[in-house]
């Protein structure tokens, strides 16, 4: 009589296995989201972390002074949520600029709103970059 | 301090700033970073040279 123990199949393995949580996974989306570029500096991707900053820091300074308009939490309009979603993925920058209140933006000249743009691309910007530090802290790149 | 830019170079000063973080962040190795940076940029670039003349057609 056959074992019926031995017959039995095992269950599947997962194929994808969760990345683990570490120190590092977590401080350098964090800080990565602060300070634009310093996510990868900490992981010692210095002319990475270096190229990041001052493309995302040059581009939401370009766009205050443009004149852009940083949006706010309780816009009310769908577009300026979007918006304030935009903005803020700049992180240290629209903290420092909603304690500053810069960027009521101008409607005097049309690069005012280029300004904008430039603002809520730079904040956007900044998300991809903290994506990126977290694939490399858990190893997924290098 | 306020400045302002033409609508061509504020265009440009997107792209590179927007080409930098997409090659950085898009691919693996240093030089595919570059070579996507820089396909990045003359898209964006491209782009608008296309779009100002498609523009212009239209207008006519």
């Amino acid at each position: 009589m056959a074992n019926s123990s031995t017959t039995k199949t095992k269950p599947a393995e997962p194929l994808v296995q969760a990345a683990p949580i570490t120190f590092m996974s977590v401080l350098a989306p964090a800080i990565a989201w602060l300070i634009p570029g310093a996510g990868h500096l900490i992981q010692k991707r210095w002319g990475r972390g270096v190229l990041l900053m001052i493309s995302i820091i040059a581009m939401f300074l370009l766009g205050l002074a443009m004149e852009g308009r940083i949006y706010k939490p309780n816009g009310g309009d769908i577009l300026d949520m979007l918006g304030f979603v935009g903005n803020v993925g700049g992180g240290g920058l629209y903290i420092l600029t909603r304690a500053f209140d810069w960027g009521h933006g101008a409607i005097a000249h049309a690069t005012a709103d280029y300004g904008t743009k430039f603002l809520i691309v730079a904040g956007l910007l900044n998300f991809i970059a903290v994506a990126d530090a977290y694939h490399i802290a858990i190893g997924k790149k290098q | 301090m306020t400045i302002q830019l033409s609508h061509f170079s504020s265009a440009v000063l997107f792209a590179v700033f927007a080409s930098v973080v997409f090659g950085i962040t898009q691919r693996n190795e240093p030089r595919e970073m570059v070579r996507y940076g820089l396909y990045c940029f003359a898209m964006f670039t491209g782009g608008v040279i296309v779009a100002g003349w498609v523009m212009w057609l239209i207008r006519r």
